[in-house]
């Protein structure tokens, strides 16, 4: 068997895999809309309970205005109908605005931030990764993965404020909290980098962990035999094998950095789609809630799908079951 | 604490008639002569302010629902419609009491029943059209709509068929007691007489709207680009939890009075991040502060606490044993020593309080009954609980997830405990769950608080009538209903109060359906470079009047 069958095979295994993969994604969402559709008009309160008690006779006008004097087979059936429209319905704590809207208004600054935190965690923890590999065992070694245990494993909730407190208190380099879109990305750098760190960390164990295993290698012990230079070995043969659990592990990351925000949003009081998930489960409101669940659903099935397709790309030795 | 504000309020007056001359010479003189004496007293005494920004920058702590007035139901909602919105009325920015405001007079008929409003003909909207009378009357109309939602609606209740038209029970606009005279004329017939209906004509869910701007726009009337004002200020952007930025409406009628140039109102929530941008000087006015940082804040020099119409209490569900026998409701209330609650717990100078109603102008609550563990043991061997008799069955509080209430619960708790022998167990619940548990009375004891929607005392008392909606007690009294009824129809002051006291007696030293424990206080930080804030029971601080001058 030649090695061009050998891809060819392969292509056809990863072909299969991805459509099977792609079928399987709707039905697993559709299974977390209606499950999370029940559960959250189960949980107790609704959207328009309030300390003042509203007239029982305006509260069922109100009830009537958002469909909810319907019985619940019929609120999910509209709820679905509207959906494949690509209608998610009015906010019901919102009143001025469409769950589109906010969706619309807030997911592109999640998504700003994540990008700029996956940025920062992907950088600052393949180089500590390298270097801890290169220099295994010295105290540059231990330095880096004492830097990185300590970033894995404090809090955003701490990291954001102690960020805040030396930075913009501190020394004033940066915005304490706010945002201004892309037209000012200083105020973006701390609440990126706090969301950054713990992922930097866990990044940097597994770069060094991928690097060692290479660099043990028969391949790169045959590079070294050739005399070639250290430099040309690391960049051109060791990385490529090094960064693979890097790569799988980044998806799922790029995934929970998008969607697991919520305490940074919060902290630097970005108006990303995180904080409106939490309000909107308190408040219960119900249309909001399903529009993120939607959303952040969809985006890790793709991360996730995505990271296994680039796996089995950046390495031969993957097989597709 | 109080002290240090009214201080730096009062530092000015020295230099009034300095000022009063200043504001004389300064101001054109037609100007001069409509300002009416009440209002010239909120104004600066020179011409200071002009070489300082006006740029107010305040928290806001939360992002609206909405800023549509009929729909508002929360303060932070209402600081914003009450800055883009007028009303008839508005309130003395400390007195509270009623002052002209699209209304530049009003009369009110001999049996109280009649009210004519004079709109001033100065009027407009943001968009340079007059506000007239059928303005307010389709407003209001609007309110009363089933299909508007206005959860608030019953603030019009008061008027006549207006309660009937909100519940279906009317099909006809034209039979409520709301008739427009002319353009400029509006007459408001009660149902009864209400001696509170000016502070509801002030409330921002009687507010004058463009109801053919919302007829074109629908839900997003509201947003920059379509909403139109008749308030003080508009709209100028709403970015969603990033800020709204207000500026002066330049055609509102007392224009001449405002001098914020621009209003950026911040929606953070996470009050300990506003706090370090407060400390950090980007923020002038923090209406809330994290409550866990209290004792540090307290030693700033900008910190405030003043009283606000607001009560902190039980609620015991009456229809669940032990608390169906009064006695033992009796004894939980007198065993407690609010002091301890209010100076080694919350510390935040809030008034320890055994009666449930705050003092609102003329009316002063009565005492009600003090700590006495002694009586409060005495009244569970009447009821037959005891060590030697049966055993008083656990009882549990329950109170919405916060730092806040869990503090002062485990300190009630742990009084019970000492004082009365009795187990007690706290749950904690999302705000909403708790509030499902009030309205279906399953609960034993409940945390619970109420702040006034208006400045008078009905706003307290008629939570407890039979049946009623914030009642969540399961308790009744034909008595109280009766006092309630009876005050209500009552136009004396006096003879009012005098009800209202036997109605807290009644509440807080007979049947205890609640237990009161203390005055809420309204905490929060204000840099001294801001003018014109006032402080009133209500917390309500209206932007026209404030000015910055370093």
């Amino acid at each position: 068997m030649g090695f061009r069958t050998i891809l060819r095979k392969l292509q056809g295994d990863q072909f299969r895999y991805v459509v099977i993969r792609l079928i399987q994604a709707p039905v697993v969402l559709l299974l977390l809309i209606t499950l999370s559709f029940f559960l959250m008009r189960f949980a107790p309160g609704g959207p328009f309970m309030l300390e003042q008690r509203t007239d029982p006779v305006i509260e069922q006008a109100i009830r009537a205005k958002y469909l909810l004097d319907k019985p619940l087979s019929y609120q999910y059936w509209s709820f679905v109908k509207d959906l494949l429209r690509g209608d998610l319905g009015p906010s019901f704590k919102h009143k001025n605005r469409t769950v589109n809207e906010i969706i619309a208004a807030t997911l592109p600054h999640s998504i700003y931030l994540g990008v700029i935190a996956t940025l920062l965690a992907a950088f600052l923890g393949i180089a500590a990764g390298l270097f801890s590999a290169i220099r295994h065992d010295t105290s540059v070694d231990y330095g880096l993965m004492a830097c990185a245990v300590i970033g894995i494993s404090l809090p955003t909730f701490v990291i954001g404020p102690l960020l805040q407190l030396s930075f913009s208190i501190y020394w004033q380099w940066f915005p304490l909290a706010g945002y201004e879109g892309m037209a000012k990305p200083s105020y973006i750098i701390l609440p990126a980098l706090s969301l950054a760190l713990p992922f930097a960390g866990r990044i940097a164990r597994l770069m060094r962990a991928g690097m060692l295993d290479v660099l043990n290698a028969d391949f790169v012990r045959t590079a070294r035999a050739k005399g070639l230079p250290e430099t040309i070995v690391i960049f051109r043969h060791t990385i490529r094998g090094g960064i693979l659990p890097v790569v799988s592990y980044l998806g799922p990351a790029i995934a929970q950095l998008v969607t697991g925000s919520l305490v940074v949003e919060k902290i630097f009081q970005i108006p990303g789609l995180g904080r409106e998930f939490v309000e909107g489960a308190l408040n219960r409101d119900y249309t909001l809630v399903m529009g993120t669940v939607i959303v952040y659903g969809a985006l890790i099935i793709l991360f996730n799908l995505l990271s296994d397709i680039m796996y089995g790309v950046l390495d031969p030795r993957v097989k597709y079951v | 604490m109080i002290p240090t504000l009214i201080s730096r309020l009062s530092k000015f007056f020295p230099t009034l008639f300095i000022a009063f001359f200043l504001l004389n010479w300064c101001s054109t003189g037609s100007a001069v002569t409509t300002i009416p004496d009440w209002k010239k007293s909120y104004l600066p005494k020179s011409d200071a302010w002009r070489k300082t920004a006006q740029h107010f920058v305040f928290n806001n702590s939360t992002e609206p629902d909405t800023i549509d007035p009929a729909l508002v139901t929360g303060v932070p909602e209402s600081r914003i419609a009450d800055a883009l919105f007028e009303g008839l009325i508005s309130l003395d920015p400390k007195t509270l009491q009623p002052r002209p405001a699209i209304a530049e007079s009003w009369k009110i008929s001999d049996d109280g029943l009649r009210y004519t409003f004079y709109l001033r003909k100065d009027a407009r909207w943001s968009n340079d059209t007059p506000i007239t009378a059928p303005d307010f009357y389709q407003s209001w109309k609007r309110v009363l709509m089933p299909e508007t939602g206005a959860a608030y609606a019953y603030q019009l209740f008061p008027v006549r068929g207006a309660e009937e038209f909100a519940k279906g029970q009317l099909d006809s606009f034209s039979d409520v007691g709301i008739n427009v005279i002319d353009n400029h004329t509006l007459d408001v017939q009660l149902k009864s007489p209400c001696s509170y209906f000016l502070n509801l004509v002030a409330f921002h869910t009687l507010f004058a709207v463009p109801v053919n701007i919302i007829k074109k726009y629908g839900d997003r009337w509201v947003l920059p680009e379509n909403i139109v004002c008749s308030g003080a200020f508009t709209l100028k952007s709403w970015k969603p939890r990033q800020k709204i930025e207000l500026i002066p409406n330049p055609h509102y009628w007392d224009g001449k009075v405002c001098k914020l140039e621009r209003v950026t109102v911040l929606p953070y929530d996470d009050l300990d991040t506003a706090y370090r941008l407060y400390l950090n000087g980007d923020i002038h006015w923090m209406p809330s502060i994290p409550v866990l940082k209290l004792d540090e804040i307290k030693r700033h020099p900008d910190y405030y606490a003043m009283p606000y119409l607001g009560s902190y209490f039980y609620r015991l569900n009456v229809t669940r044993a032990p608390f169906t026998d009064v006695r033992v409701r009796k004894a939980f209330s007198l065993a407690i020593d609010r002091k301890i609650l209010t100076e080694h717990v919350l510390k935040g100078g809030e008034q320890p309080a055994t009666w449930f109603c705050p003092p609102i102008g003329d009316y002063a609550p009565i005492k009600g009954l003090t700590y006495n563990r002694v009586r409060a043991r005495e009244l569970l061997r009447e009821a037959g609980y005891g060590t030697d008799l049966k055993r008083l069955p656990d009882v549990e509080v329950l109170y919405n997830t916060s730092e806040g209430h869990k503090k002062v619960a485990e300190a009630i708790a742990q009084q019970w405990k000492d004082n009365l022998k009795v187990n007690v167990s706290l749950r904690n619940t999302e705000w909403k769950v708790l509030l499902n548990d009030m309205n279906t009375l399953n609960y034993q004891i409940s945390r619970s608080g109420w702040i006034g929607d208006y400045g008078d005392p009905n706003t307290f008392f008629d939570m407890f009538v039979t049946g009623g909606g914030n009642n969540r007690t399961g308790w009744s009294s034909d008595r109280y209903d009766d006092l309630l009824q009876r005050s209500q129809l009552e136009r004396d002051t006096a003879k009012r109060n005098q009800l209202f006291k036997q109605m807290e007696a009644i509440l807080v030293e007979e049947e205890f359906p609640i237990i009161p424990l203390y005055i809420y206080v309204n905490k929060g930080l204000l840099r001294d470079s801001v003018y014109g804030w006032f402080e009133n029971i209500r917390d309500l601080h209206s932007l026209k009047y404030v000015w910055l001058e370093e």
